[in-house]
Formats: C-alpha cells, structure tokens, sequence
C-alpha cells in the first residue's frame, strides 16, 4: 500500500488578538496529526499561541489571469482613501 | 551551497524566446515575485525542482552526521541544543520540501528520487564526523556557508522558495553560533580539546569551500540562474566571501586556516586562498565519498522502518473518520 498523506495548509495566531496567519504547509494524514505535525514544524520558537489546519484541496483561489477584473476597478476610487479629502489646518479632529 | 550544480536544461539552439517567456523574464527584471499559480517557462519550473528538492535533500541527510554525536554529547547542555538543531535541520527540509511540491512534484516521488541516487544533495555531508568537535565545525563552517548563500536567496524570485528561505535563516544563525561556541570552548580547554578543534577545521575546511560549487569558469548554469534570479551570486563570489569572513574568527579561536597559500591581498581587498582540489569535489558528487553510500543506506532504512507506521496512521485516521460518518447518520 502506497498512498501520501494529504497536504494542509496551516495558519498560525502569533499573539492574541493577531489575524490567523498563512506560514506554509505540510503533510498528515488526518487533522489532528496536521496539527501535532504544524506544532513542531512551524512553532518551534514560541511563534503561536493558536493553529488552524486546512487542507489544501479545500481551499479555493482566484486565478492569476482574473487580477485585472478583481483588482483593478479599485484603482480608479481613490476617494475610498481619506487622504483624498484634504482638509484645512486649522480645523481638528478629522 | 546545498545545491550544487543544478541543471538549468538547455535552450534549443537558435530557438528565441517566445512571447510568453520574454513577459516573464520582464515580471523577473522588473522584481515581481512569480508564485506557484502564474505561468513560467518549463525549464524555470524544472530548474527549481532541481535546486529545491537538492536543497531539501541536503536539510534531510545533513541531520545524519550531527545525529551522530547526540547520544555522545559531552553534557546535557550540549544534547539538547544538538537535538534542537538537528531538529531544525528536518524543518529546514520540510519548509523547501513544501516549496518545491508547489511546482508540481509530489513529496514522494522527491524522496524516491533521493533513495535512486538520482536527485543529489550537497557534497559535504557525505564527510564523516570523526570527533566531537567535528560537530562545532559543522555549524561554524557549514552552516556558515549555508547562512552565505541562503541569505541572497530570500530575495529569489520564486515567491514560495524565498519565503521558506526567510525562515530558514533566522533559524541558522543559531547553528553557527551554537557551532562557534562549541569551538571557543574547547579552544579554552586543554591542548588535547584544542588539538581536536583544529584537526576538525583541518578536515572540514575544504569540503566547505567546495560547498559553494566549481568555479565559476566551470559552472556553466550559474548564467540562467542569474537571469532568473534564482542565484543571486556567483560561486567564487560566495566563496570569497566565506574566506574573508571565516579567517578573522579562525584566528579569534587560534586555529591555524590549513591553507599555506592564504594570505590578505591588500590590492584586491581580499584574502588569496590556495588552490581546491576539484578532483576530490566531482569524486564525491558521483558517489565515491567517503559516507555517500551510508548516507543514503541510513535514509532507505529509516524510511522503510516507518512504513508500517505511516500506514497505521493512514488507517487510524480512516477509521475515525469512517466511525464520525456513522455517527452523524
């Protein structure tokens, strides 16, 4: 019998109250393992105090080739910035 | 360097770059990051096969000739940091493992190669530790040498290999200092400890410079990989930068470089070095090292132990997973 194990990907919490981060992937063959296997992998210097294990099968990406029609249209709005609105000196608070 | 000679495949000749590579090529120049979904030329994505898996063969069988002296550890200080770097050597592997699977190889189908002889890994490991101030040397002069080559590396232009690469550097510099250390202490110690420090540097040395590779004038793929920003310096450069670093902290420890022809050139700004047995380097690359085959014996047998257990695991997980079906009918 030969089969390879499932490849996760796997995301750490690096402090409390910090996003889950992507710090790359391994395999194993079932989710418990993903994460006994995450822990000596990838938090070998205190780097997490949480892991999330996904498979990789189960994640669902945008293509390279769709950048432009995802990406772009947000190019043209810089009023979403606040930057865009300059406002007088004197007044505070904005 | 842990990749040694990597094939970069050859361009058929008078075949110009199609339009699809010269777009890729200006990404390259223009220092955008290629990640494992764009579109890259064949040889690119093979090339970094190559030098990956090589790299993470290199992490993998490089535990061996540290793994070696953890039992023989002379306190327990000692051990435990040996264990904590030889564990890192197996994340190292690990992290490029991963990488290289994102272009499309399978991590089996990587060890296979491993176990055929027909993926390399770097020529210094099939070196054997004959002390245990060998172990000091490894990471001193080794990982030094690692640390040389890797640190432009984490600024490659494949996204997934220069992000492993990031971490791998942070951990290394722990290896050479733990390596130095080691050294500065048997260096204090009694003529006997000192003797066994450099008698270490004495058989270490070379196959460290050799590390880098061949001469430039001899490496004939250094050209493509530059292009492709897959190696970012030469090997004589790293190399050079190796000596000029490594004589000041040899003559820190009082050990004597076992180079007679080694001397600073004011001129050049740089220390002259003698010249590398090259003979001895490609020797050891087709296998004829002196632990080539007890290398790769010593990964067939680990490997083959822990089948059964892999496949316990396998079958664990499925049953688990069959019973919570059950369970949830």
């Amino acid at each position: 019998m030969k089969s390879e194990w499932a490849l996760w990907e796997i995301f750490i919490r690096s402090q409390h109250g910090l996003a889950h981060r992507h710090v790359g992937s391994l395999h194993a063959p079932d989710a418990e393992m993903a994460i006994n296997n995450a822990r000596d992998v990838y938090t070998r210097r205190n780097e997490g105090v949480s892991i999330w294990v996904v498979k990789s099968i189960d994640i669902a990406a945008s293509s390279p080739d769709d950048k432009a029609p995802l990406f772009d249209p947000a190019n043209s709005k810089v009023y979403r910035h606040p930057t865009f609105f300059p406002m007088p000196e004197e007044v505070k608070g904005l | 360097m842990y990749a040694q000679m990597v094939d970069t495949g050859t361009r058929v000749a008078g075949n110009e770059l199609d339009a699809a590579e010269v777009r890729f090529q200006k990404r390259i120049d223009d220092g955008i990051r290629v990640e494992p979904q764009d579109w890259m030329p064949d040889r690119y994505r093979k090339t970094l096969i190559r030098q990956i898996s090589q790299h993470a063969h290199s992490e993998i069988v490089g535990q061996l000739p540290e793994g070696n002296w953890i039992t023989r550890a002379p306190s327990l200080k000692r051990k435990a940091i040996l264990l904590a770097k030889v564990q890192d050597e197996a994340g190292h592997g690990l992290y490029l493992y991963s990488a290289a699977e994102t272009l499309g190889i399978s991590r089996d189908q990587m060890v296979d190669d491993l176990h055929s002889g027909k993926a390399k890994y770097s020529s210094i490991f099939n070196y054997p530790t004959l002390t245990w101030a060998d172990v000091g040397a490894i990471g001193w002069l080794v990982d030094g040498s690692a640390i040389m080559n890797q640190i432009p590396l984490c600024r490659c232009s494949y996204g997934p290999y220069s992000r492993a690469m990031i971490r791998v550097c942070k951990e290394e510099a722990f290896h050479m200092r733990q390596g130095y250390d080691m050294l500065m202490s048997l260096c204090r110690g009694t003529p006997e400890q000192k003797q066994m420090a450099q008698d270490a540097l004495n058989r270490w040395w070379w196959p460290s410079l050799m590390m880098f590779g061949p001469p430039d004038a001899d490496s004939v793929h250094s050209e493509q990989s530059k292009q492709w920003k897959i190696k970012l310096f030469t090997n004589d450069e790293l190399r050079q930068k190796m000596v000029d670093q490594t004589v000041p902290q040899a003559e820190y420890l009082g050990l004597t470089i076992p180079d007679a022809d080694l001397k600073w050139n004011a001129e050049r700004g740089h220390y002259d070095y003698g010249a590398i047995d090259w003979e001895e380097f490609y020797n050891v690359v087709k296998g004829n090292g002196p632990c080539n085959r007890e290398r790769i014996a010593t990964r067939k047998k680990a490997w083959d132990d822990g089948e059964w257990f892999r496949e316990a695991l396998v079958a664990h997980a499925d049953k688990k997973s069959k019973s919570k079906l059950q369970a949830a009918a």
